[in-house]
Protein backbone atom coordinates (compact mmCIF):
# COMPACT_ATOMS: atom_id res chain seq x y z
CA UNK A 1 0.00 0.00 0.00
CA UNK A 2 2.78 2.45 1.28
CA UNK A 3 6.08 1.16 0.92
CA UNK A 4 9.10 3.58 1.73
CA UNK A 5 12.47 2.00 0.93
CA UNK A 6 15.61 3.85 1.76
CA UNK A 7 14.12 7.28 1.01
CA UNK A 8 15.86 10.72 2.20
CA UNK A 9 14.47 14.31 1.77
CA UNK A 10 16.84 16.70 1.41
CA UNK A 11 15.90 20.21 0.70
CA UNK A 12 18.67 23.27 -0.99
CA UNK A 13 18.29 25.27 2.13
CA UNK A 14 17.10 23.55 5.08
CA UNK A 15 19.18 19.75 4.96
CA UNK A 16 18.08 16.43 4.91
CA UNK A 17 14.33 16.26 6.58
CA UNK A 18 14.03 12.55 6.34
CA UNK A 19 16.88 10.17 6.32
CA UNK A 20 17.40 6.91 4.92
CA UNK A 21 13.52 5.96 5.99
CA UNK A 22 12.64 2.18 5.27
CA UNK A 23 8.68 0.78 6.64
CA UNK A 24 5.67 -0.91 4.78
CA UNK A 25 1.99 -0.33 5.81
CA UNK A 26 0.16 -2.86 4.54
CA UNK A 27 -3.63 -3.42 3.00
CA UNK A 28 -6.05 -2.27 5.90
CA UNK A 29 -3.56 -1.12 8.49
CA UNK A 30 -4.15 1.67 11.01
CA UNK A 31 -0.79 3.30 11.65
CA UNK A 32 0.40 6.62 13.65
CA UNK A 33 3.12 8.70 12.52
CA UNK A 34 4.59 10.69 16.16
CA UNK A 35 7.20 13.10 16.37
CA UNK A 36 7.67 16.34 17.59
CA UNK A 37 7.37 19.91 15.28
CA UNK A 38 10.05 19.86 12.38
CA UNK A 39 10.97 16.09 12.77
CA UNK A 40 9.74 15.09 9.23
CA UNK A 41 6.24 13.91 9.32
CA UNK A 42 4.09 16.17 6.88
CA UNK A 43 7.31 15.69 4.50
CA UNK A 44 6.85 12.02 4.98
CA UNK A 45 3.59 11.99 4.14
CA UNK A 46 4.04 14.92 1.39
CA UNK A 47 6.36 12.48 -0.17
CA UNK A 48 3.52 9.40 -0.03
CA UNK A 49 1.09 12.23 -2.02
CA UNK A 50 3.63 12.85 -4.34
CA UNK A 51 3.71 16.71 -3.14
CA UNK A 52 7.29 16.20 -2.62
CA UNK A 53 10.04 13.56 -4.65
CA UNK A 54 12.47 11.74 -2.73
CA UNK A 55 15.86 12.89 -3.05
CA UNK A 56 16.93 8.69 -2.59
CA UNK A 57 15.11 5.46 -2.33
CA UNK A 58 12.05 4.56 -3.36
CA UNK A 59 8.27 5.74 -2.71
CA UNK A 60 5.63 3.37 -4.15
CA UNK A 61 1.91 4.03 -2.79
CA UNK A 62 -1.04 2.29 -4.25
CA UNK A 63 0.83 0.12 -6.68
CA UNK A 64 2.83 3.68 -8.57
CA UNK A 65 6.41 4.80 -7.99
CA UNK A 66 6.01 8.07 -6.53
CA UNK A 67 10.00 8.80 -7.63
CA UNK A 68 9.49 8.12 -11.04
CA UNK A 69 5.76 9.19 -11.55
CA UNK A 70 5.34 11.58 -14.43
CA UNK A 71 3.55 15.11 -13.91
CA UNK A 72 0.53 13.68 -15.37
CA UNK A 73 0.21 11.05 -13.52
CA UNK A 74 0.40 12.42 -10.02
CA UNK A 75 -3.68 13.18 -10.23
CA UNK A 76 -3.82 9.25 -10.48
CA UNK A 77 -2.35 8.76 -7.16
CA UNK A 78 -4.00 11.31 -5.58
CA UNK A 79 -7.64 9.96 -6.50
CA UNK A 80 -6.46 6.71 -5.20
CA UNK A 81 -5.88 8.22 -1.57
CA UNK A 82 -7.90 10.25 0.61
CA UNK A 83 -5.80 13.14 2.09
CA UNK A 84 -7.19 15.24 4.63
CA UNK A 85 -5.45 18.13 6.51
CA UNK A 86 -5.64 20.09 10.21
CA UNK A 87 -6.56 23.04 8.44
CA UNK A 88 -9.52 20.97 6.73
CA UNK A 89 -8.47 22.69 3.06
CA UNK A 90 -12.06 23.14 1.76
CA UNK A 91 -13.45 25.88 -0.47
CA UNK A 92 -14.91 28.51 1.31
CA UNK A 93 -17.09 29.78 -1.08
CA UNK A 94 -18.39 26.15 -2.19
CA UNK A 95 -21.08 24.63 0.60
CA UNK A 96 -20.62 20.95 1.94
CA UNK A 97 -21.72 19.35 -0.51
CA UNK A 98 -20.26 20.98 -3.53
CA UNK A 99 -16.86 20.36 -1.37
CA UNK A 100 -17.32 16.56 -2.35
CA UNK A 101 -18.92 16.82 -5.34
CA UNK A 102 -15.68 18.66 -6.79
CA UNK A 103 -13.72 15.64 -5.53
CA UNK A 104 -16.06 13.61 -7.75
CA UNK A 105 -16.45 15.99 -10.57
CA UNK A 106 -12.51 16.15 -11.24
CA UNK A 107 -12.21 12.81 -12.16
CA UNK A 108 -14.41 12.76 -14.59
CA UNK A 109 -17.44 11.15 -12.75
CA UNK A 110 -20.89 10.99 -14.05
CA UNK A 111 -22.89 13.88 -13.19
CA UNK A 112 -25.77 11.51 -12.19
CA UNK A 113 -24.37 9.52 -9.82
CA UNK A 114 -23.03 12.67 -8.17
CA UNK A 115 -25.63 13.93 -5.65
CA UNK A 116 -26.46 10.25 -4.73
CA UNK A 117 -23.07 9.39 -3.83
CA UNK A 118 -22.61 12.62 -2.17
CA UNK A 119 -25.45 12.51 0.08
CA UNK A 120 -24.45 9.05 1.32
CA UNK A 121 -20.53 10.28 2.22
CA UNK A 122 -22.44 13.03 4.15
CA UNK A 123 -24.74 10.38 6.13
CA UNK A 124 -22.22 8.22 6.88
CA UNK A 125 -19.62 11.47 8.41
CA UNK A 126 -22.63 12.70 10.02
CA UNK A 127 -23.85 15.76 8.26
CA UNK A 128 -27.06 14.68 6.47
CA UNK A 129 -28.70 17.77 7.63
CA UNK A 130 -25.43 19.96 6.80
CA UNK A 131 -25.25 19.74 2.52
CA UNK A 132 -26.05 22.94 1.89
CA UNK A 133 -24.08 24.58 5.05
CA UNK A 134 -20.68 26.63 4.13
CA UNK A 135 -17.53 25.95 5.64
CA UNK A 136 -17.77 29.25 7.63
CA UNK A 137 -21.62 27.86 9.35
CA UNK A 138 -20.00 24.93 10.29
CA UNK A 139 -17.91 23.78 13.47
CA UNK A 140 -14.33 22.81 12.99
CA UNK A 141 -15.23 19.28 13.86
CA UNK A 142 -17.79 19.41 11.27
CA UNK A 143 -15.95 21.30 8.73
CA UNK A 144 -13.13 18.37 9.53
CA UNK A 145 -16.03 15.59 8.69
CA UNK A 146 -16.61 17.05 5.60
CA UNK A 147 -13.00 17.23 4.64
CA UNK A 148 -13.16 13.36 5.63
CA UNK A 149 -15.86 12.67 3.39
CA UNK A 150 -14.66 13.98 0.44
CA UNK A 151 -11.71 12.16 0.85
CA UNK A 152 -13.90 9.14 0.55
CA UNK A 153 -15.28 10.16 -2.56
CA UNK A 154 -13.21 8.49 -4.59
CA UNK A 155 -12.77 4.96 -2.48
CA UNK A 156 -9.22 5.62 -1.58
CA UNK A 157 -6.90 2.62 -0.15
CA UNK A 158 -5.33 4.36 1.97
CA UNK A 159 -6.26 7.85 3.96
CA UNK A 160 -3.20 9.89 4.96
CA UNK A 161 -3.97 12.54 7.72
CA UNK A 162 -1.52 15.24 9.10
CA UNK A 163 -2.73 16.37 12.67
CA UNK A 164 -6.56 16.12 11.37
CA UNK A 165 -7.33 16.68 15.14
CA UNK A 166 -4.75 19.42 15.74
CA UNK A 167 -7.42 22.26 15.62
CA UNK A 168 -9.73 20.33 17.64
CA UNK A 169 -10.96 20.32 20.97
CA UNK A 170 -11.14 17.19 23.02
CA UNK A 171 -15.01 15.99 21.74
CA UNK A 172 -14.57 16.56 18.20
CA UNK A 173 -11.50 14.83 17.98
CA UNK A 174 -12.80 11.88 19.88
CA UNK A 175 -15.46 12.05 16.75
CA UNK A 176 -12.93 12.36 14.07
CA UNK A 177 -10.92 9.41 15.42
CA UNK A 178 -13.77 7.40 15.54
CA UNK A 179 -14.72 8.02 11.97
CA UNK A 180 -11.51 7.38 10.82
CA UNK A 181 -11.50 4.02 13.18
CA UNK A 182 -14.58 3.43 11.01
CA UNK A 183 -12.96 3.84 8.17
CA UNK A 184 -10.43 1.41 8.92
CA UNK A 185 -12.90 -0.99 10.00
CA UNK A 186 -14.30 -0.83 6.66
CA UNK A 187 -11.15 -1.90 5.38
CA UNK A 188 -9.21 1.15 3.98
CA UNK A 189 -5.64 1.85 5.38
CA UNK A 190 -5.04 5.07 7.56
CA UNK A 191 -1.65 6.53 8.04
CA UNK A 192 -2.42 9.60 10.58
CA UNK A 193 0.49 12.27 12.07
CA UNK A 194 -0.20 12.97 15.12
CA UNK A 195 1.35 15.74 18.31
CA UNK A 196 -1.64 13.80 20.37
CA UNK A 197 0.76 11.25 22.78
CA UNK A 198 -2.99 10.36 24.45
CA UNK A 199 -4.04 9.70 21.62
CA UNK A 200 -2.09 7.71 20.20
CA UNK A 201 -1.53 5.77 24.30
CA UNK A 202 -4.85 4.53 24.14
CA UNK A 203 -5.03 2.60 21.28
CA UNK A 204 -3.25 0.25 19.95
CA UNK A 205 -2.50 0.71 16.91
CA UNK A 206 0.73 0.89 15.11
CA UNK A 207 3.11 3.86 15.54
CA UNK A 208 5.98 5.22 13.48
CA UNK A 209 8.13 7.82 15.35
CA UNK A 210 10.19 10.46 13.72
CA UNK A 211 12.92 12.36 15.25
CA UNK A 212 15.14 15.05 13.29
CA UNK A 213 14.07 13.10 9.76
CA UNK A 214 14.96 9.79 11.28
CA UNK A 215 12.78 6.57 11.82
CA UNK A 216 13.44 5.88 15.75
CA UNK A 217 10.62 3.85 16.19
CA UNK A 218 8.42 1.18 14.99
CA UNK A 219 6.12 -0.52 16.63
CA UNK A 220 5.77 -3.23 14.36
CA UNK A 221 9.70 -4.00 14.40
CA UNK A 222 10.18 -4.39 17.86
CA UNK A 223 6.60 -5.82 18.76
CA UNK A 224 6.60 -3.32 21.70
CA UNK A 225 3.92 -1.40 22.84
CA UNK A 226 3.01 2.36 21.77
CA UNK A 227 5.87 4.19 23.62
CA UNK A 228 4.78 6.43 27.01
CA UNK A 229 7.68 8.21 27.06
CA UNK A 230 7.97 10.23 23.54
CA UNK B 1 -16.93 22.00 -20.87
CA UNK B 2 -20.17 22.36 -19.01
CA UNK B 3 -18.20 22.29 -15.99
CA UNK B 4 -15.62 24.18 -17.17
CA UNK B 5 -18.05 27.35 -18.27
CA UNK B 6 -19.77 26.71 -14.86
CA UNK B 7 -16.62 27.31 -13.01
CA UNK B 8 -15.70 30.11 -15.15
CA UNK B 9 -19.14 31.92 -14.62
CA UNK B 10 -18.72 31.24 -10.97
CA UNK B 11 -15.03 32.58 -10.26
CA UNK B 12 -17.21 36.10 -11.81
CA UNK B 13 -19.89 35.70 -9.00
CA UNK B 14 -18.01 34.65 -6.39
CA UNK B 15 -14.86 37.93 -7.01
CA UNK B 16 -16.75 40.64 -8.79
CA UNK B 17 -14.67 43.39 -7.33
CA UNK B 18 -11.65 41.82 -8.89
CA UNK B 19 -13.01 40.40 -12.11
CA UNK B 20 -14.67 44.15 -12.81
CA UNK B 21 -11.16 45.73 -11.26
CA UNK B 22 -9.32 43.26 -14.35
CA UNK B 23 -12.06 44.23 -16.82
CA UNK B 24 -11.34 47.73 -15.88
CA UNK B 25 -7.64 47.13 -16.27
CA UNK B 26 -7.75 45.64 -19.91
CA UNK B 27 -10.54 48.48 -20.77
CA UNK B 28 -7.59 50.74 -20.01
CA UNK B 29 -4.63 49.48 -21.33
CA UNK B 30 -6.29 49.10 -24.57
CA UNK B 31 -8.10 51.98 -24.42
CA UNK B 32 -4.99 53.95 -24.30
CA UNK B 33 -3.17 52.20 -27.46
CA UNK B 34 -6.12 52.84 -29.29
CA UNK B 35 -6.57 56.70 -28.40
CA UNK B 36 -3.08 56.12 -29.89
CA UNK B 37 -3.93 53.94 -32.66
CA UNK B 38 -6.67 57.44 -33.91
CA UNK B 39 -3.98 59.25 -33.90
CA UNK B 40 -1.99 57.56 -35.42
CA UNK B 41 -4.62 56.69 -38.29
CA UNK B 42 -5.53 60.45 -38.26
CA UNK B 43 -2.26 61.60 -38.51
CA UNK B 44 -1.48 59.33 -41.48
CA UNK B 45 -4.68 60.30 -43.30
CA UNK B 46 -3.32 63.65 -43.22
CA UNK B 47 -0.41 63.00 -44.00
CA UNK B 48 -1.17 61.24 -47.42
CA UNK B 49 -3.28 64.10 -47.92
CA UNK B 50 -0.37 66.56 -48.19
CA UNK B 51 1.62 64.01 -50.27
CA UNK B 52 -1.35 63.80 -52.85
CA UNK B 53 0.27 67.61 -53.48
CA UNK B 54 3.75 66.48 -54.38
CA UNK B 55 3.62 66.80 -58.36
CA UNK B 56 6.19 67.15 -61.08
CA UNK B 57 6.06 69.39 -64.12
CA UNK B 58 8.02 68.62 -67.29
CA UNK B 59 8.59 71.71 -69.51
CA UNK B 60 8.78 71.44 -72.81
CA UNK B 61 10.29 73.33 -76.16
CA UNK B 62 8.54 75.72 -77.49
CA UNK B 63 8.66 73.83 -80.74
CA UNK B 64 7.34 70.69 -78.97
CA UNK B 65 3.78 69.88 -81.31
CA UNK B 66 0.62 69.25 -79.23
CA UNK B 67 0.53 65.38 -81.21
CA UNK B 68 4.29 64.95 -79.70
CA UNK B 69 3.14 66.45 -76.34
CA UNK B 70 0.50 63.74 -76.29
CA UNK B 71 2.69 61.03 -76.86
CA UNK B 72 5.06 62.25 -74.41
CA UNK B 73 2.07 61.55 -71.90
CA UNK B 74 1.20 58.48 -73.23
CA UNK B 75 4.77 57.45 -72.46
CA UNK B 76 5.06 58.77 -68.61
CA UNK B 77 1.82 57.36 -67.86
CA UNK B 78 2.97 53.39 -68.10
CA UNK B 79 5.87 54.60 -65.98
CA UNK B 80 5.21 52.23 -62.90
CA UNK B 81 5.53 55.36 -60.17
CA UNK B 82 3.24 57.41 -62.19
CA UNK B 83 -0.34 57.71 -60.91
CA UNK B 84 -1.35 60.45 -63.63
CA UNK B 85 0.25 62.05 -66.40
CA UNK B 86 -1.59 65.02 -68.46
CA UNK B 87 -0.51 67.71 -71.01
CA UNK B 88 -0.65 71.43 -69.86
CA UNK B 89 -0.99 73.20 -73.37
CA UNK B 90 0.87 76.66 -73.25
CA UNK B 91 -2.96 78.24 -73.05
CA UNK B 92 -4.11 76.03 -70.52
CA UNK B 93 -0.63 77.25 -68.69
CA UNK B 94 -1.79 81.03 -69.04
CA UNK B 95 -5.39 80.28 -67.67
CA UNK B 96 -3.74 78.61 -64.67
CA UNK B 97 -1.30 81.16 -64.04
CA UNK B 98 -3.92 83.90 -64.71
CA UNK B 99 -5.90 82.30 -61.76
CA UNK B 100 -3.60 81.84 -59.14
CA UNK B 101 -1.92 85.69 -60.36
CA UNK B 102 -5.29 87.64 -59.82
CA UNK B 103 -4.72 91.01 -59.92
CA UNK B 104 -1.12 90.73 -62.03
CA UNK B 105 -3.22 88.66 -65.12
CA UNK B 106 -2.58 91.25 -67.24
CA UNK B 107 1.25 90.63 -67.06
CA UNK B 108 0.98 87.16 -68.84
CA UNK B 109 0.48 86.49 -72.36
CA UNK B 110 0.83 83.16 -73.92
CA UNK B 111 4.06 83.05 -75.73
CA UNK B 112 5.52 83.63 -72.03
CA UNK B 113 4.25 80.23 -70.63
CA UNK B 114 5.79 76.92 -71.95
CA UNK B 115 3.66 73.76 -72.18
CA UNK B 116 4.33 71.21 -70.28
CA UNK B 117 3.71 67.66 -68.56
CA UNK B 118 2.28 67.41 -65.21
CA UNK B 119 3.31 64.03 -63.63
CA UNK B 120 1.00 63.05 -59.97
CA UNK B 121 2.79 60.31 -58.52
CA UNK B 122 1.35 57.01 -56.96
CA UNK B 123 1.22 56.28 -53.23
CA UNK B 124 4.40 54.78 -52.04
CA UNK B 125 6.37 56.66 -54.79
CA UNK B 126 6.05 60.28 -53.07
CA UNK B 127 9.28 60.10 -51.34
CA UNK B 128 12.44 62.08 -52.18
CA UNK B 129 14.35 59.39 -53.87
CA UNK B 130 11.05 58.32 -56.39
CA UNK B 131 10.52 61.80 -57.15
CA UNK B 132 14.40 62.50 -58.01
CA UNK B 133 14.22 59.52 -60.28
CA UNK B 134 10.92 60.47 -61.85
CA UNK B 135 12.29 63.32 -62.40
CA UNK B 136 15.65 62.01 -63.97
CA UNK B 137 13.20 59.95 -66.62
CA UNK B 138 11.47 63.01 -67.57
CA UNK B 139 14.90 64.79 -68.35
CA UNK B 140 16.05 62.49 -70.65
CA UNK B 141 13.74 63.08 -72.67
CA UNK B 142 14.96 64.95 -75.56
CA UNK B 143 12.00 68.21 -76.24
CA UNK B 144 12.02 67.96 -72.21
CA UNK B 145 14.11 71.12 -71.00
CA UNK B 146 13.09 71.88 -67.18
CA UNK B 147 11.96 69.38 -64.88
CA UNK B 148 10.60 70.93 -61.62
CA UNK B 149 9.12 69.75 -58.43
CA UNK B 150 9.15 70.94 -54.57
CA UNK B 151 12.47 69.25 -54.00
CA UNK B 152 12.26 71.06 -50.59
CA UNK B 153 8.69 70.61 -49.87
CA UNK B 154 9.30 66.47 -50.62
CA UNK B 155 12.75 66.46 -48.92
CA UNK B 156 10.27 67.94 -45.86
CA UNK B 157 7.95 65.94 -46.05
CA UNK B 158 10.45 62.70 -45.95
CA UNK B 159 11.60 64.23 -42.90
CA UNK B 160 8.24 64.23 -41.15
CA UNK B 161 7.60 60.94 -42.62
CA UNK B 162 10.67 59.44 -40.84
CA UNK B 163 10.53 60.92 -37.69
CA UNK B 164 6.58 59.90 -37.34
CA UNK B 165 6.56 56.43 -38.57
CA UNK B 166 9.88 56.48 -35.95
CA UNK B 167 7.69 57.63 -33.09
CA UNK B 168 5.02 55.59 -33.69
CA UNK B 169 6.61 52.97 -34.03
CA UNK B 170 8.50 53.56 -30.70
CA UNK B 171 5.36 54.63 -28.81
CA UNK B 172 3.15 52.11 -30.25
CA UNK B 173 5.46 49.19 -29.00
CA UNK B 174 5.45 50.81 -25.68
CA UNK B 175 1.95 51.50 -25.34
CA UNK B 176 1.31 47.70 -26.57
CA UNK B 177 3.92 46.63 -23.76
CA UNK B 178 3.12 48.75 -21.08
CA UNK B 179 -0.90 47.33 -21.89
CA UNK B 180 0.25 43.29 -22.07
CA UNK B 181 2.83 43.74 -18.59
CA UNK B 182 -0.47 45.38 -16.71
CA UNK B 183 -2.61 42.76 -18.38
CA UNK B 184 -0.51 40.04 -16.99
CA UNK B 185 -0.01 41.45 -13.69
CA UNK B 186 -3.72 41.56 -13.27
CA UNK B 187 -4.55 38.45 -14.30
CA UNK B 188 -1.70 37.12 -12.00
CA UNK B 189 -3.01 38.71 -9.29
CA UNK B 190 -6.51 37.52 -10.10
CA UNK B 191 -4.99 33.47 -9.89
CA UNK B 192 -2.66 34.55 -7.08
CA UNK B 193 -5.86 35.17 -5.02
CA UNK B 194 -6.52 31.62 -6.20
CA UNK B 195 -4.16 29.73 -5.18
CA UNK B 196 -5.14 27.99 -2.49
CA UNK B 197 -8.06 27.22 -4.71
CA UNK B 198 -5.44 25.57 -7.23
CA UNK B 199 -3.52 23.90 -4.76
CA UNK B 200 -7.08 22.15 -2.86
CA UNK B 201 -7.91 20.94 -6.73
CA UNK B 202 -4.69 19.86 -7.48
CA UNK B 203 -4.87 17.80 -3.65
CA UNK B 204 -8.10 15.84 -5.26
CA UNK B 205 -6.46 14.68 -7.75
CA UNK B 206 -7.74 17.45 -10.37
CA UNK B 207 -5.72 16.77 -13.37
CA UNK B 208 -3.53 20.34 -14.62
CA UNK B 209 -6.06 20.71 -17.85
CA UNK B 210 -8.81 20.55 -15.23
CA UNK B 211 -7.54 23.00 -13.56
CA UNK B 212 -6.51 25.55 -16.02
CA UNK B 213 -9.31 25.50 -18.74
CA UNK B 214 -11.99 27.29 -16.27
CA UNK B 215 -8.74 30.13 -15.95
CA UNK B 216 -8.56 30.45 -19.32
CA UNK B 217 -11.78 30.56 -20.36
CA UNK B 218 -12.18 33.45 -17.56
CA UNK B 219 -9.15 35.38 -19.06
CA UNK B 220 -10.34 35.03 -22.74
CA UNK B 221 -14.11 36.33 -21.43
CA UNK B 222 -12.08 39.25 -19.26
CA UNK B 223 -9.78 40.24 -22.00
CA UNK B 224 -13.07 40.15 -24.65
CA UNK B 225 -14.92 42.48 -22.00
CA UNK B 226 -12.19 44.63 -21.33
CA UNK B 227 -11.48 44.88 -25.21
CA UNK B 228 -15.45 45.93 -25.90
CA UNK B 229 -15.09 48.65 -22.63
CA UNK B 230 -11.91 49.78 -24.20
CA UNK B 231 -13.94 50.43 -27.79
CA UNK B 232 -16.85 52.28 -25.67
CA UNK B 233 -14.45 54.54 -23.99
CA UNK B 234 -12.79 55.30 -27.14
CA UNK B 235 -15.70 55.74 -29.14
CA UNK B 236 -16.89 58.03 -26.16
CA UNK B 237 -13.59 59.83 -26.18
CA UNK B 238 -13.77 60.32 -29.97
CA UNK B 239 -17.09 61.63 -30.12
CA UNK B 240 -16.45 64.19 -27.82
CA UNK B 241 -13.43 65.44 -29.66
CA UNK B 242 -15.25 65.18 -32.71
CA UNK B 243 -17.88 68.00 -31.13
CA UNK B 244 -15.49 70.51 -31.97
CA UNK B 245 -16.48 71.62 -35.20
CA UNK B 246 -12.47 71.94 -36.56
CA UNK B 247 -12.08 68.58 -36.02
CA UNK B 248 -12.46 66.06 -38.83
CA UNK B 249 -11.46 63.04 -37.34
CA UNK B 250 -11.49 59.26 -38.38
CA UNK B 251 -12.67 56.40 -36.17
CA UNK B 252 -11.44 52.67 -36.51
CA UNK B 253 -12.93 51.10 -38.97
CA UNK B 254 -15.11 47.25 -38.18
CA UNK B 255 -12.06 45.41 -39.20
CA UNK B 256 -10.02 47.29 -36.73
CA UNK B 257 -12.26 47.08 -33.42
CA UNK B 258 -12.70 43.66 -34.21
CA UNK B 259 -9.10 42.78 -34.05
CA UNK B 260 -8.98 45.31 -30.74
CA UNK B 261 -11.33 42.88 -28.93
CA UNK B 262 -9.75 39.89 -30.23
CA UNK B 263 -6.54 41.08 -29.11
CA UNK B 264 -7.79 41.35 -25.47
CA UNK B 265 -9.50 38.15 -25.43
CA UNK B 266 -5.66 36.82 -26.84
CA UNK B 267 -4.12 39.39 -24.35
CA UNK B 268 -6.30 37.86 -21.59
CA UNK B 269 -6.45 34.01 -22.63
CA UNK B 270 -2.14 34.46 -22.62
CA UNK B 271 -2.14 35.93 -19.34
CA UNK B 272 -4.34 33.13 -17.59
CA UNK B 273 -2.17 30.64 -19.55
CA UNK B 274 1.13 32.14 -18.02
CA UNK B 275 0.31 32.94 -14.71
CA UNK B 276 -1.58 29.60 -13.86
CA UNK B 277 1.40 27.92 -15.32
CA UNK B 278 3.42 28.75 -12.53
CA UNK B 279 0.77 27.37 -10.42
CA UNK B 280 0.77 24.33 -11.72
CA UNK B 281 4.56 23.87 -12.52
CA UNK B 282 5.19 22.74 -8.73
CA UNK B 283 6.41 18.55 -8.94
Amino acid sequence: MIRFLHVTKEYARTGAALKDATFRIGKGEFAFLTGPSGSGKSTLLKLSYADERPSSGEVRVAGMNVSTLKRGEVPLLRRKLGIIFQDFRLLDDRTAEENIAFALEVTGASSSVIPGKVARLLQQVGLGSKAASYPNQLSGGEQQRVAIARALANDPFVVIADEPTGNLDDRATRGIFQLLQDINMAGTAVLMATHDLELVRRHDYRVLELNRGQLVFDSAETGAPATTER
Amino acid sequence: MRLTIREALLSFRRAPLLSALSIMMVAFSLFSFGLFALVAINFEEEFSRVEERVEIQAFVDDTTSVTTLTDGVALVAKYAEVQRAAPITRDEALSRARESMGEFRDVFDAEFLPASIEVQLKEGFRDAVSVRRVADSLEAIPYVNDVRYGEEFVQQLDAIRTVATGTGVALGTAFALVAIIIIAATIRIAVLARAREISIMRLVGATNGFIRRPFLLEGLLTGVAGGLLALLLLRGAFALVTRLDFVNALFLDRSMAMTGIAAGGLLGFMGSAFAVRRHLKHV
